[in-house]
């Protein structure tokens, strides 16, 4: 007998002969906050993320321009903004280990836990979520539910190959509980609200659906 | 909501006040003093100068463990263990502040368990389910019986892809199947890339804890480790130098890897998806780097559905570590463009767990660790000295299933308090599993010898209630008059380094004949 079929009468001899239903999940969102935004905000900054706070009436893309300046290499997958790596030229994850900073688009955020949400549509190359020194994210405030129950009845987990929340940056306490940004991944990670582009939908096609 | 920063304030709810640090080495930001992931809520330092660091359980072959030797010397070393039963008790405090923030915190607990119950109970419906829709979206999917089995699969994976190196992501299964010996062995370099296991690793030792894996070591530790194997500064023990060294040291081995690895918190088998947590975000770059991808899963991790997900990511992180969310939590489908991923879904056990009446719930276990923090016995003596893969609470009732004889006197190695039952985000009735198990080692006399000779006494008394009121009652006296040698002697393992409780002045059979007349 082969390993899985083994496996498998051993597991239906053995299972345990109760009547045990699987329960209904209520989307707990009785209390959900008034302001997603502000409760995104909140809990993005108490997980060590950072949001660009921008001024009415002010370009929240000219603030991430004045940011990239400082930056040597600077990977984008959004097109709002335009870096000196495009993704195109980039034919290995390894290929990124030089960026300093990656932007990508967040598919959408979670106000409860201060996650975004990045799909491999949105980043190109996953790796450009990992190997980059630092992450700024674009995120349509529209783009907010309140909580998990409510996320993960989103498109996204059953479209592209990869899907990931991102709280915060790279996070390790594994040294006497000592916290510290940046352990592998990204040193820091910016959420900064932009509305998305009239064309998002067709441009963020998983490269494992794209024929 | 920050909680305070002064450590004289901190101090009042500290179990050893005097590990409160004057100043402050966690990242601030924005203002704000961040606790999330692993981080403590407010700073602590080892009190005195560095002691060297107690190792763990003696192992020999198949001889029983002494979990409670290995204790004594984790005890014998002040400065360890007043820091690692501080960390793990801020853990346990953390874990109840996020909770109370969460209305429905009981009934996902409930949720949970129910989930688990059902989805274990047609076990076979849902691997099936998953197997088929995880091939569907190209992912290789394998079986393995246990865990030679399941090294073998991967050692055959990456000949086929004249793979030599492999970086790798936290996986209690792998530490189950002995894969990086095995992988030694065999001349494929396994490079670990949490960096709590990465100490472990650098140290040869396995890791003391399902979340935290380097909890039980001191900065001063690590310093040696790293001053050993990556050659920094051995005099210096910042905490942020030696994470930065790591970082640098381990980066270039990330990009050189040629394949990677992870294990996996949750499946779902609806959608053919694995979920991988970490903070590091050290199994994405595991996972995404590499051309290829091996994910090693035991079988009990499925779910049903998406919205059975959302149960499990609300409760685990908060759970383990007292924080909202892990920094990643990442959902693969398939492999990426260009990319091989491969799954491989193991046994080792679990299946003949399934099969035991009272323990089949332990496999509902989703390795949160939230029972080892709150665990009085295991705060106190790291979880190396359980000698074995799974320590704590949970550790004692699903190592026994691996290997009765050796692990046998662990269930004695619990107060029976049922603090972790209460805490176990899937409701395990952990404590009374683990009374359980001691009948089990008794019905097939694996009693510790002392324990055999306090049982026997312990059973006549039970068996006769007249004697058993006449000795509680002058127990009770004994307790207070007794002088601290007879109670504190050798003989009585649980003594040591523990007070006695203050005994009633009445017994409550006394008080009831008083109050109430005779029964």
């Amino acid at each position: 007998m082969s390993a899985r079929d083994e496996i498998l009468s051993a597991v239906r001899a053995n299972l345990p002969k109760l009547d045990k239903p699987l329960p209904w999940v209520p989307m707990f969102d009785d209390s959900a906050p008034v302001s997603l935004l502000a409760a995104f905000r909140e809990s993005l900054l108490a997980m060590g993320g950072d949001f660009l706070d921008v001024p009415p009436g002010e370009d929240p893309l000219q603030a991430i321009r004045q940011r990239l300046a400082k930056a040597k290499v600077v990977c984008s997958a959004t097109s709002e903004v335009t870096g000196n790596r495009p993704l195109s030229r980039v034919r290995v994850p390894q290929d990124l280990a030089d960026v300093d900073i990656g932007v990508v688009r967040a598919a959408f955020a979670v106000a409860e836990t201060g996650s975004i949400c990045l799909t491999d549509g949105g980043l190109g190359v996953n790796a450009l979520g990992y190997l980059s020194q630092h992450l700024i994210a674009l995120l349509d405030p529209a783009d907010i539910v309140p909580n998990l129950h409510h996320a993960y009845k989103r498109p996204e987990f059953e479209q592209g190959h990869y899907a990931t929340f991102h709280t915060g940056p790279s996070a390790t306490a594994d040294i006497e509980g000592v916290l510290i940004h940046g352990a592998q991944g990204v040193r820091s990670l910016t959420v900064v609200p932009v509305p998305r582009p009239a064309d998002y939908a067709q441009r963020v096609q998983p490269p494992s659906t794209r024929t | 909501m920050s909680d305070t920063h002064a450590p004289v304030q901190a101090a009042g709810r500290m179990l050893h006040p005097e590990l409160a640090a004057a100043s402050d080495e966690s990242e601030v930001k924005n203002g704000r003093r961040l606790d999330h992931a692993e981080g403590t809520s407010h700073p602590i330092r080892p009190s005195s100068a560095p002691e060297p660091q107690p190792r763990g359980a003696r192992i020999r072959g198949n001889h029983r463990i002494s979990q409670s030797e290995a204790a004594n010397r984790f005890i014998a070393a002040p400065q360890h263990e007043k820091m690692h039963d501080e960390r793990l008790w801020d853990l346990r405090q953390k874990r109840d502040r996020v909770m109370h923030r969460i209305p429905e915190w009981e009934e996902l607990r409930s949720l949970a368990s129910a989930i688990k119950e059902h989805t274990l109970t047609h076990l076979d419906e849902y691997l099936d389910r998953f197997e088929a829709n995880a091939r569907t979206n190209g992912i290789h999917v394998h079986w393995a019986r246990d865990g030679a089995e399941h090294n073998r699969i991967v050692h055959d994976i990456l000949l086929d892809h004249g793979a030599a190196s492999l970086i790798k992501s936290k996986s209690m299964l792998t530490e189950e199947c002995g894969f990086r010996d095995y992988m030694a062995s065999v001349g494929i370099k396994v490079i670990e890339t949490d960096l709590g296991e990465r100490i472990q690793q650098l140290d040869n030792e396995d890791p003391s804890h399902v979340v935290v894996p380097a909890v039980h070591k001191l900065r001063t530790d690590v310093a040696q480790v790293f001053a050993k194997t990556l050659g920094t500064d051995a005099g210096n023990s910042n905490v942020h130098y030696l994470a930065e060294a790591q970082r640098e040291a381990t980066r270039p081995l990330i990009l050189e890897a040629d394949a990677g690895m992870t294990g996996a918190n949750f499946v779902v088998a609806e959608t053919g998806t694995f979920v991988v947590c970490t903070n590091e975000g050290n199994a994405d770059l595991s996972a995404n780097v590499p051309k290829l991808h091996i994910a090693s899963i035991g079988i009990e991790k499925i779910i049903p559905r998406l919205e059975h997900l959302a149960v499990f990511v609300r409760l685990l992180s908060r759970s383990a570590l007292g924080s909202p969310m892990t920094q990643y939590t990442s959902h693969f489908r398939g492999p990426r463009a260009g990319g091989e991923m491969h799954v491989v879904l193991v046994d080792n056990g679990r299946s003949k767990r399934l099969g035991m009446e009272e323990f089949w719930t332990s496999l509902k276990c989703i390795r949160c660790g939230a029972c080892m923090n709150t665990c009085p016995v295991y705060r106190r003596s790291g979880g190396l000295s359980y000698g074995a893969t799974y320590s704590g609470p949970i550790g004692l009732i699903i190592d026994p299933t691996f290997n009765r004889h050796k692990y046998s006197a662990l269930p004695f190695s619990s107060t029976l308090n049922g603090s972790c039952t209460n805490v176990c985000p899937v409701k395990i009735n952990i404590h009374e599993q683990i009374a359980a198990w001691r009948k089990v080692m008794a019905e097939h006399h694996e009693l510790p010898l002392i324990k055999k000779s306090a049982m026997k006494a312990a059973g006549a008394l039970l068996a006769r209630p007249t004697l058993y009121r006449a000795a509680i009652a002058s127990a009770d006296v004994a307790l207070n008059v007794l002088p601290h040698f007879v109670i504190y002697n050798r003989l009585n393992a649980w003594g040591k380094h523990r007070e006695v409780p203050h005994a009633p002045r009445q017994t409550f059979h006394a008080w009831y004949r008083n109050n109430r007349g005779t029964p």
